[in-house]
């Protein structure tokens, strides 16, 4: 399944896996504090309205 | 239909975020897997530059983000400075750590290319240097927003530092092109025949850019409503102090 990078394997998959670490951290960064800034939102709101 | 202006409403904006954020989301990571699999295992060797050509999958579509999140921001910045319209000015300062991760993806990956095809990880070279000054914007640019209090002011000070920084973007695009020297070869994707590279390349490479624009949006809608709401809490917050 693994094509044959001869001799780049090392530069190709470092390419990938720092891109697609990078990728995932942006990701799952953006997604915890939208969830972070919702839960405060609701906090606030639920504090006034309670 | 009703007006692109009614979207600067919060409320509006944070609620067609809700509708569109899944379906993007979805297709983004369905363009992304089918275009890296397809580039990364169904693509031949080029006959100069072996398999680091599966590289360009990551580094082209990453530098055409880096240098075009740039310009949205330029254009919801000019927004906040003409309109004031607060959702326009938590769009672009919610683009900008998009830009950056692209802008470092470009920079890294293109290292990792340059390695073997050039000798050497670095160079300054014209477009390389405009794309390192880039990223530097990127990183005054989130560090102004986060120096200021006064969110207006903040808004004000990152827009007219937007207008300076496009100067570098631009730079970044047509380095190549204004100053015929250094080592980056022009652009990869073209009209002409000649200059484009071959269709069994560029194919994939559409899809992948397909998924980083649709990430892009998506990423951007998410970022934009958590400022809104961040906003929101911070203002009921002072009127309950004041209350």
């Amino acid at each position: 399944m693994m094509p044959d990078l001869g001799k780049y394997a090392d530069t190709v998959l470092s390419a990938y896996a720092v891109s697609i670490l990078l990728l995932i951290a942006l990701v799952w960064w953006s997604i915890v504090a939208a969830r972070k800034a919702r839960r405060e939102l609701d906090k606030v709101e639920g504090h006034r309205n309670g | 239909m009703g007006s692109i202006w009614e979207y600067a409403n919060p409320v509006k904006f944070s609620r067609t975020a809700g509708v569109v954020l899944p379906w993007v989301s979805v297709f983004a990571t369905v363009a992304l897997i089918v275009g890296l699999v397809w580039g990364f295992f169904f693509t031949p060797d080029d006959y100069r530059q072996g398999s680091t050509v599966k590289i360009i999958y990551l580094h082209v579509p990453a530098a055409l983000m880096a240098i075009n999140v740039w310009f949205m921001m330029l254009v919801t910045s000019l927004v906040w400075l003409v309109r004031r319209h607060h959702v326009s000015a938590l769009a672009a300062k919610g683009a900008a750590p998009v830009g950056i991760v692209m802008t470092l993806i470009a920079l890294v990956t293109g290292a990792i290319w340059g390695q073997p095809m050039w000798g050497t990880w670095w160079a300054w070279d014209p477009r390389l240097t405009s794309f390192l000054i880039l990223f530097l914007f990127y990183l005054g640019y989130m560090a102004l927003w986060e120096a200021i209090d006064n969110p207006d002011t903040a808004a004000d000070l990152t827009a007219v530092l937007c207008i300076v920084g496009s100067v570098f973007a631009v730079l970044s695009r047509y380095a190549v092109n204004f100053w015929n020297q250094g080592l980056h070869q022009g652009a990869s994707l073209s009209l002409d025949k000649e200059e484009n590279v071959a269709d069994v390349f560029s194919t994939p490479l559409y899809v992948c850019i397909a998924g980083f624009v649709l990430l892009f949006i998506a990423l951007v809608f998410l970022r934009t409503r958590t400022e809104i709401h961040k906003r929101r809490a911070k203002a009921l917050l002072a009127r309950e102090r004041l209350g």
